[in-house]
């Protein structure tokens, strides 16, 4: 059996450590034998006990010094230990890290990547539970990516730092514990592949992966319960869905996404976070300009509820998007027409 | 101005009237249940106790007022119970049950109730506290506003903006540190340069720090401290040195043996029981016994609602 995902980010990390001299890690309670509040930094103190630093709690500055080692010409790697208070170092990555990169006229090379244990489902409560990949889409400089069971983590960290630009790695908590896929296989039916040029999306399809009834379009944190959705619709509706799940969000890769969605002429694009000013809605926006004329319904955006997000089993269900909400969305959108 | 008050060695606690020791062996057990149901997976979630520092609520508990308003953190069980008598609606909240606080909502850490706050981001509360303390000078002199918060949220900059407003402006903000030594994993030490007292020094903020465990001590110790508060109008920092019991959370204790020890030698709840037997077993039977009740009471209940018109 493949390992989890939460063993694959670890590895990545050790991988990363020995590789680069010159990497150093930071965040709280991330050395061992604690090893972080998911245990994704566990035995890498050990290892390099200088490079792996346990901080106070202080996610502003802690983002802040990692901007300095970057601009010092090393590498950096932060873990926030609940996305939700990256807020507290917003000022470090809108104003500093990502644009230092150009705003002084030349290139400065920044090889920060920030961790962000993201989403719901876990009973945290409001301030533990967020998304919030939309309040870091648009950012010059600033790229988006998102933990998915089909991308090896070490070849995701290592793209990241290569850029020389800053980027936050989102990480959806209930992922840690699930599987990586291996080996193009996704259960019986359907088979996996990683297409374009950076080999960046993951494409999940049955029988054929030039047709489709509706392309769904997730992140990672959403891969799994897309593909529990395009089973459901298969078996049930007998409605041919195919998956695609880009490692990187922002940029948007439009040039791998669309001929797929092109094909199928209808796309579903479901986040967790709730709507307004998302990363679904910059790639819906970009289908409707780009494919017009093949599209053969809008493009339908799934969220979370405009709400808080409750700390009950029972309450945060109601709030959070689950599987139905994917399911009939697909399902409306291919009836529609 | 820094002062300390260093107590006689834990062997010999003052005898405590019984309301005192009902609420302490309320809360210990209250919290012991907690960490019983997550076993058993009833719970989910998270949830912090406050094992071995539920002394610190007791002992302010009759130096406040209903008008002063208390700001609790993550780890705010004991500073709900101490603030009302309300285990019912606590559990509720941490469960999701009818009669919740805020409608399981909130959860175990982010909690509204009258004159009482606490929410789950370490350090945000103290510029808040300030703003309701600039409040409460101008429109209700005399009352305060209180922030629990631990050691190591002294590591975020809020803290400091809100230290140094407060001291600019004169405002009654105290802000009482539950310094227990070790944040979530990391030891005090390792996350904390210089001292608490020193960085209120720098504000020009007095501070007063208090080693003992002891209800009775700790509360005529703090006695002054908030009736100067409220007569100068002055913020203030106290510092408890205290004794984590328990686990940050749940089963995340990854504490030497020898650090457990310690920690565990300084618990008021072994030492009271052995220096009062008599007093401690029958209270501590009946507050075990009324968290049962409570326990099975609240698991019977039905879930919690949030109307439609609660939702903000
Ligand atoms: C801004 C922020 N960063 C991190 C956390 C996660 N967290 C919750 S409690 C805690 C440790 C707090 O330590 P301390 O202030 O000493 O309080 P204690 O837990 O010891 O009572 C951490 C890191 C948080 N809730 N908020
Ligand atoms: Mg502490």
């Amino acid at each position: 059996m493949a390992e989890r995902v939460v063993e694959n980010l670890n590895q990545a990390l050790h991988a990363l450590l020995a590789d680069d001299p010159g990497l150093t890690l930071l965040g709280e309670d991330v050395v061992d034998p604690y090893g972080g509040a998911f245990k994704v930094t566990r035995g890498l103190s050990t290892r390099w006990p200088d490079r792996v630093r346990s901080t106070p709690l202080s996610e502003g500055g802690i983002v802040g010094v990692a901007g300095g080692l970057a601009l010092a010409g090393q590498s950096a790697i932060v873990e926030i230990m609940f996305s939700d208070f990256v807020a507290l170092a917003f000022d470090q990555i809108l104003n500093f890290a990502s644009k230092s990169t150009a705003m002084y006229g030349r290139r400065v090379p920044i090889r920060l990547v920030v961790r962000c244990p993201t989403g719901g489902n876990r009973g945290y409560g409001p301030t533990h539970s967020q998304s919030p990949q939309k309040h870091f889409v648009g950012i010059p400089g600033l790229s988006l990516h998102e933990v998915s069971p089909f991308h090896d983590n070490r070849t995701v960290l290592a793209g990241m730092l290569a850029t020389g630009r800053p980027g936050l790695l989102f990480e959806d908590k209930v992922l840690y514990t699930t599987r990586m896929y291996a080996d193009g296989v996704v259960d019986e039916l359907f088979r996996y592949d990683l297409i374009g040029p950076d080999a960046d999306v993951a494409r999940i399809w049955v029988d054929d992966p030039g047709q489709a009834d509706c392309v769904l379009v997730v992140p990672g944190g959403l891969a799994a319960r897309a593909v529990s959705v395009a089973r459901e619709l298969l078996l049930r509706d007998d409605i041919v869905c195919q998956v695609l799940v880009p490692s990187r969000l922002w940029p948007v890769d439009a040039d791998t996404l669309l001929p797929p969605i092109a094909r199928a002429g209808r796309v579903v694009v479901a986040e967790e976070s709730t709507a307004g000013g998302t990363w679904g809605a910059e790639l819906a926006h970009v289908v409707h300009q780009r494919l017009w004329g093949a599209l053969r319904a809008p493009v339908r955006l799934v969220h979370s509820a405009d709400s808080v997000i409750p700390t009950a089993a029972h309450l945060e269900r109601t709030v959070l998007v689950q599987d139905a909400d994917i399911h009939r969305a697909v399902k409306e959108v291919v009836s529609g027409d | 101005m820094t002062a300390t008050r260093t107590e006689a060695p834990p062997t010999a606690p003052t005898r405590l009237a019984d309301v005192d020791l009902d609420l302490l062996l309320l809360i210990r057990h209250f919290e012991l249940s907690l960490l019983d149901m997550f076993g058993r997976g009833e719970l989910h979630g998270t949830t912090h106790t406050c094992l071995g520092q539920e002394y610190v609520p007791v002992a302010l508990r009759p130096l406040l007022t209903d008008g002063d308003f208390v700001f609790s953190n993550h780890r705010g069980h004991g500073h709900y119970l101490a603030r009302f008598d309300d285990p019912h609606g606590l559990l509720a909240e941490v469960m999701g049950r009818e009669g919740a606080v805020c409608h399981g909502v909130g959860g175990s850490q982010h909690i509204l109730r009258d004159r009482y706050l606490s929410t789950g981001v370490q350090g945000e509360s103290a510029p808040v506290a300030a703003g309701v303390a600039l409040h409460l000078k101008r429109a209700e002199p005399g009352r305060l506003a209180l922030v629990y918060l631990g050691d190591g949220t002294w590591g975020e900059g809020a803290v400091y903006e809100a230290l140094n407003m407060a001291a600019l402006w004169g405002l009654p903000l105290l802000l009482v540190v539950e310094n227990n030594g070790i944040a979530q994993s990391t030891p005090t030490t390792a996350q904390l340069a210089g001292s608490i007292g020193g960085r209120a020094r720098a504000f020009g903020v007095d501070h007063l720090r208090v080693t003992s465990t002891d209800t009775a001590v700790v509360r005529s110790a703090l006695g002054p401290v908030l009736r100067r508060v409220r007569e100068r109008c002055t913020p203030y920092v106290v510092e408890l040195l205290t004794h984590r019991v328990g686990p940050h959370s749940k089963g995340d204790d990854n504490r030497r043996p020898d650090e457990l020890a310690y920690a565990k030698a300084h618990d008021w709840y072994a030492r009271y029981a052995e220096a009062y037997p008599e007093q401690f077993t029958a209270h501590d039977e009946r507050q075990r016994a009324y968290v049962a009740q409570v326990v099975r009471e609240v698991t019977g209940r039905p879930a919690s609602r949030w109307a439609e018109a609660d939702r903000g």
